[in-house]
């Protein structure tokens, strides 16, 4: 595992599969992550607050307006990618992770403010 | 003492088995024996359908498959007439010779044709149109014979004349009225539906009386018909076939043999609760005259045998005379009549709108007031009826232009001024103000579910177009279009993406996306474009370059996703039969991996509980076994169930599971709109519970009975009857044709029982296409499944023999061997179920995480 700052490298870009999530262990949570289209990366928190269970990363990623998103595989609720906030029910969200690719390395940070 | 007394009923028509369906039903089989003698050699069957016969053959008809009521107290005997009542000893004679008791006695012996004296009525060829018998002798003439004649031009005649000239018989109707259908519609009325007929090729002859039947010259008596003399007409009209359908007579001789009270004009006396004049005895039917009248339609007929049942339980019930209001398609023609159809009562108003060159007659019978709608008749256009009949039992007022009832859609609509209360479905009742409502309030966009919403129109369907029309109405109102797009991303329908792909032979995403769409998709349009591209394609449903990222859940890791983020694991079974050796393996494999384990409805073993990376692992021990993918994961085809068949069972007449087999591998693998179900059953006692799928076959004497259109689900439908005695060749062509097409046009997530309610012609419009080949696509819609079936690989032996697809298989990108802390399970009744956990968990930070490769 290396660390720069605070930013733990899980995987390379190229690992991931466009338009598809994976999941990633990083400090003991589960984190997915994902490639979109235009190759950027983001993280989201992989639990999923309505069906209690540990299955974001498994979601169809897509686009709702300019906004990139993820449906949850269980009961289809869309999350911002980049926000982790839910389009679907307004007070809900998950977590929201720091992503930067270096050299090809996928690195996951701190979680966004 | 046995306390238990002995009804018999004399008749196993429609009324009678109504009769016994509604004694089992509401308990009188507490009190009571019941037996039925049936005179036909079969069980009760749909009479009012009796033309469909020749399409359909009898078993299709029948109401009682089997000739057993499911309560062992209620037993028919078939070829057994009641020939003679004694009303002193209660006793029946019965036509075998014997008698038999009975503490009530329900005569149901219906009506018999009308035959008139004329001369040669009794020759070679001369029909009745009433039993299944007399069709199958019309069906044998009809081979050597050209033309034919039917002497009636009542609703029973033209039936007949239908009949004949499907048979490629050249068909003359003969009336002795000056009009067709001299009871229903008015001379306006009845030429219009006259030009319909002609239009067909028949050849109708109104306002002539027949003055004897011809024979052949040599066989005087014995001779076969040759044709038919009319009063001050020279020449004879050849004909080979006649039949006559000139009405019907009750059937009460038996009441006049043993002094029973009959109507002046025919038809066993009886009171508003059917009693005859001997209060032991009961009629019900077309053989009673309640207030001296009797009815020659089957519905008084069923409330007639309802009010019998409940005055033998002590009972209220009544019958107050009946609604002889009729709607009917005849050959192709709207033809109804209801209310005060010939403007009988006094100062009564006629509002008439012809159309002759479409063929199309409406007339309203209205109040001298014009307040109030009286009666009315239809002829070429009836889709007003279902708001017109009501009108008049209801007595709503009508609106300020009456006309708009019944100016064509172009000029006005029936819905115009139509008040909320007004009754747009008679069957279930629902007003047009509840209609209206539902599409506000939860903000339908399509007829199906109006329907399922407000259960308008789901019994007969003849009030789809009012719903239709009420639809686009309240959108326009609230300004908006009916929108047909799938999703933001693409403004066509399932139907017009599928021919876009096809045609523009996109294989991708991508390919379709930038061609007909915006932005990257998502969960709506992804899993249809991927169906598509799949059912078009039939490529690996985890190639990246194709479909690869569009898959929904199940379909991305070839499994069905469970509440706790788990997988259920499903190996096929075809038609549900299975190896010891093959079970042996999968209590093997579901030990192995402490798996949850249940015989599903659909004749297979699900294993649930599978963490994501322990697929492969599972579907290599069962791939290894022979075991291949079941698509439980998939809109797809799931199972073809199937009873024992022929080979085990004694009642089976043909090989069930054999068949199921061959028709669920033939269709494996087979992408859909929604999820498939088959079933096969080997009589006609249904053990598969066939019509509950979206395909049922059921096995008959002479081949294979196809129905389609059923599901279970939240709107269960039951499958309709599409073709009958199919030889196996016959059932595969018509099932690839009527899948791929369904296939082809469904929308998304569409069943095929919504889907073929949405069809414009709905059933027929199916058959015409699948049976008859109306679009000339059947033989491409067979290429295209014969290409399905050429292209089939099992997905899980791809998968499991690439290395990528693999790679997909793993808890964690960065730490593939440890497992989701989030999946825990419990035990119940000796077996895992999961465990939701209200708060993720959180992992120590000493478990090793792998750096990247």
């Amino acid at each position: 595992m290396t660390k720069t700052a605070d930013f733990t490298s899980v995987c390379r870009l190229e690992q991931l599969e466009r338009e598809r999530g994976a999941t990633a262990l990083v400090a003991g949570h589960a984190v997915a992550i994902f490639r979109t289209y235009d190759d950027q990366v983001y993280a989201l928190g992989n639990y999923d607050p309505f069906s209690k269970s540990s299955v974001i990363a498994r979601g169809i990623v897509g686009t709702r307006g300019d906004i990139p998103f993820v449906a949850s595989p269980v009961y289809k609720q869309a999350f911002d990618l980049r926000t982790g906030a839910c389009l679907d029910d307004a007070g809900v969200s998950v977590p929201a992770y720091e992503v930067m690719v270096e050299d090809g390395v996928v690195l996951v940070g701190p979680r966004k403010r | 003492m046995s306390t238990r007394k002995t009804l018999v009923v004399a008749g196993h028509g429609m009324v009678g088995h109504r009769f016994v369906d509604a004694a089992i039903e509401r308990g009188l089989t507490e009190q009571y024996d019941i037996v039925v003698y049936g005179e036909e050699p079969r069980e009760a069957y749909d009479r009012v359908a009796l033309t469909s016969y020749y399409e359909v053959g009898a078993d299709a008809l029948s109401f009682l498959p089997g000739g057993t009521y499911e309560d062992p107290r209620a037993t028919v005997v078939l070829n057994t007439q009641v020939t003679a009542i004694d009303r002193a000893a209660k006793t029946v004679a019965l036509s075998d010779g014997t008698t038999k008791a009975y503490d009530v006695l329900v005569l149901a012996t219906g009506a018999a044709p009308f035959v008139p004296p004329v001369p040669g009525k009794d020759l070679k060829n001369v029909f009745v149109y009433r039993t299944i018998e007399d069709l199958q002798a019309i069906e044998e003439a009809a081979k050597t014979a050209k033309a034919g004649v039917v002497i009636g031009g009542g609703l029973l005649g033209l039936e007949a004349a239908n009949a004949l000239h499907k048979l490629d018989v050249e068909t003359h109707v003969v009336e002795l009225a000056p009009r067709l259908m001299a009871v229903q519609v008015d001379d306006a009325g009845g030429a219009t539906l006259k030009r319909h007929i002609e239009k067909l090729g028949l050849t109708v002859h109104t306002g002539v009386m027949t003055e004897f039947i011809d024979a052949d010259q040599d066989g005087v008596e014995d001779g076969k018909v040759s044709g038919l003399k009319f009063k001050d007409v020279d020449e004879v009209l050849p004909a080979d076939i006649v039949i006559f359908s000139a009405g019907i007579r009750p059937r009460d001789q038996l009441a006049r043999d043993c002094g029973l009270e009959v109507a002046e004009r025919g038809g066993i006396l009886v009171s508003p609760n059917m009693q005859t004049s001997d209060e032991s005895i009961y009629a019900i039917g077309e053989c009673a005259a309640p207030g001296g009248r009797m009815y020659g339609l089957v519905a008084p007929g069923y409330t007639m045998a309802e009010v019998a049942v409940d005055a033998l339980l002590d009972g209220p019930g009544e019958f107050l005379g009946a609604d002889m209001s009729t709607k009917l398609k005849l050959m192709g023609v709207d033809v109804a009549s209801f209310g005060d159809a010939f403007a009988t009562t006094e100062g009564s108003l006629e509002l008439v709108y012809s159309d002759a060159v479409a063929g199309i007659y409406k007339k309203l019978v209205i109040s001298e007031d014009c307040t109030k709608l009286l009666g009315g008749i239809l002829v070429g256009d009836a889709s007003s009826y279902g708001i017109l009949r009501p009108m008049v039992s209801s007595g709503i007022a009508l609106p300020e232009n009456p006309e708009d009832l019944i100016l064509p859609a172009s000029r006005g609509t029936a819905q115009i001024g139509m008040p909320d209360e007004a009754q747009v479905c008679s069957c279930m009742n629902v007003t047009k103000g509840e209609i209206c409502t539902a599409i506000h309030e939860q903000e339908l966009t399509d007829v199906p579910s109006i329907k399922q919403c407000t259960k308008a129109g789901t019994v007969c369907g003849s009030c789809t177009n009012i719903l239709k029309n009420l639809l686009t109405e309240e959108m326009e109102k609230s300004g908006k279009a009916v929108d047909k797009s799938i999703c933001e991303h693409f403004a066509y329908s399932r139907q017009e993406l599928f021919d876009l792909i096809k045609i523009g032979e996109l294989k991708s995403f991508d390919a379709v996306v930038e061609a007909h769409g915006t932005g990257r998709g998502c969960d709506i349009c992804k899993p249809a474009i991927a169906s598509i591209l799949a059912s078009q394609f039939n490529g690996h449903v985890l190639d990246k370059a194709t479909v690869g990222a569009l898959q929904d859940t199940n379909d991305a890791y070839l499994a069905n996703l469970q509440k706790n983020g788990t997988y259920s694991v499903v190996p096929r079974i075809p038609g549900g039969e299975i190896t010891p050796e093959k079970l042996i393996v999968i209590g093997e494999v579901a030990r192995d991996f402490n798996l949850y384990t249940k015989i599903t409805g659909g004749q297979r073993i699900d294993m649930f509980g599978a963490r994501m990376e322990q697929l492969p692992e599972i579907w290599r021990r069962l791939v290894d076994a022979g075991f291949e993918s079941g698509h439980a994961y998939g809109k797809s085809l799931r199972t073809v169930k199937s009873c024992v068949g022929s080979e085990w069972c004694r009642y089976g007449v043909q090989e069930s599971v054999a068949m199921a087999i061959e028709l669920e591998l033939r269709y494996r693998g087979l992408r859909s709109p929604h999820k498939l179900k088959g079933g096969v059953s080997g009589c006609a006692r249904e053990c598969a519970e066939a019509r509950g799928k979206d395909f049922g076959v059921i096995a008959t004497e002479k081949g294979w009975n196809l129905y389609v259109g059923g599901n279970g689900g939240a709107v269960p439908a039951h499958a309709q009857l599409l073709a009958s005695d199919l030889s196996k060749e016959d059932l595969i062509k018509y099932l690839d044709r009527f899948l791929m097409y369904y296939v082809r046009t469904a929308d998304r997530l569409q069943r095929t029982s919504t889907w073929i309610e949405q069809l414009d012609g709905g059933l027929d419009r199916v058959k015409e296409i699948v049976v008859h080949d109306a679009l000339g696509l059947g033989e491409e819609l067979e290429r295209e499944m014969s290409r399905h079936v050429d292209s089939y690989f099992d997905e899980w032996k791809a998968t499991l023999e690439d290395p990528e697809k693999v790679a997909r298989f793993v808890s964690f990108i960065n730490a593939p061997g440890t497992p989701d802390p989030n999946i825990s399970f419990t035990e119940d009744r000796g077996q895992i179920r999961p465990v939701t956990f209200d708060e993720p968990v959180s992992l120590g930070s000493s478990i090793p995480v792998g750096a990247p490769q």
